[in-house]
């Protein structure tokens, strides 16, 4: 979410704009419709969030003080949203799996070692394989989920995803590198069977 | 991972994130690259791990836009109706 195009006024909004609230939508809401749906997977769930995450928004945006930029504040109500959806849903979820660090002594050693890069670029974008990036995203446990989706898909920068989750930037290097880990193994597992077809 | 010294790899994958975000230290970049240029299954763990990257990033554009139905009951939940194009 870039705010040098957008330029939103913080005062405006402050002020009760609502022409500037509807700009902030309509700059925002694809963004954290996106985080919403991935974190979620189910369109209803995701459609929830992004209310909830605006709603909010409008509730709070006066007593926003401007110490975190626009977007990081959205994306850290959006994020927190959908992790309560998460824990509501499914109450036996143990605090932990949600909470810092819990698995801070995870061996994390990469499984899968087959070199599919060579796979050329239309077989690994096609539907089924976009379809399999998403699934790969949805078996993340939460927390590295969200680490990942705010790092890699809205391109926050380590300090601004560790603003977002209220999380140190190792904490958060730490779960991102576990993301992308899993997910590298989770794809390579997926093209490497592609890759093996290739070569009967 | 192969017929080496694995301790090197363990500790290659710590720095693996900073290392394809391009934010690693000099010395510590040669010191992977030394070691990739060596070591066939830690190479293949940093193309892999770039190309996973470059996979989402190349995907994440494509999905930012809200569907309608969706984009015009937010504005109504936020009572916005007048400012739906």
């Amino acid at each position: 979410m870039s705010e040098t195009t957008t330029e939103i006024s913080v005062e405006a909004l402050r002020r009760g704009d609502r022409a500037e609230f509807a700009r902030m939508v309509e700059a925002y809401s694809g963004p954290i419709h996106r985080l919403a749906l991935k974190m979620l997977a189910h369109p209803q769930d995701a459609e929830d969030v992004l209310q909830n995450t605006f709603l909010k928004a409008l509730q709070h945006i006066r007593g926003f003080e401007g110490r975190s930029s626009l977007s990081t504040w959205l994306y850290r109500i959006a994020a927190n949203e959908a992790l309560m959806l998460i824990r509501r849903q499914r109450p036996e979820t143990p605090l932990a799996d949600l909470g810092p660090d819990a698995d801070d002594n995870e061996d994390f050693a990469p499984a899968n070692l087959s070199d599919w890069c060579c796979l050329p670029e239309q077989e690994l974008l096609t539907s089924e394989s976009r379809a399999r990036l998403d699934q790969a995203i949805r078996r993340l446990p939460e927390k590295l989920r969200i680490v990942f989706l705010l790092r890699d898909i809205e391109g926050l920068s380590i300090a601004e995803t560790g603003q977002t989750l209220d999380l140190s930037e190792t904490a958060v290097k730490t779960r991102l590198l576990r993301a992308r880990l899993r997910l590298r193994d989770d794809l390579g597992a997926y093209y490497g069977e592609r890759l093996g077809e290739r070569k009967k | 991972m192969s017929e080496h010294d694995h301790s090197q790899c363990r500790s290659l994958l710590a720095s693996l994130s900073d290392y394809v975000d391009g934010t690693l230290g000099d010395e510590l970049c040669a010191d992977i690259e030394r070691h990739v240029s060596e070591c066939r299954d830690c190479r293949v763990v940093v193309d892999t791990l770039r190309k996973t990257i470059y996979l989402y990033h190349e995907t994440a554009a494509e999905n930012a836009s809200v569907p309608e139905v969706v984009r015009e009951r937010l504005y109504r939940a936020l009572n916005l109706e007048d400012y739906l194009a």
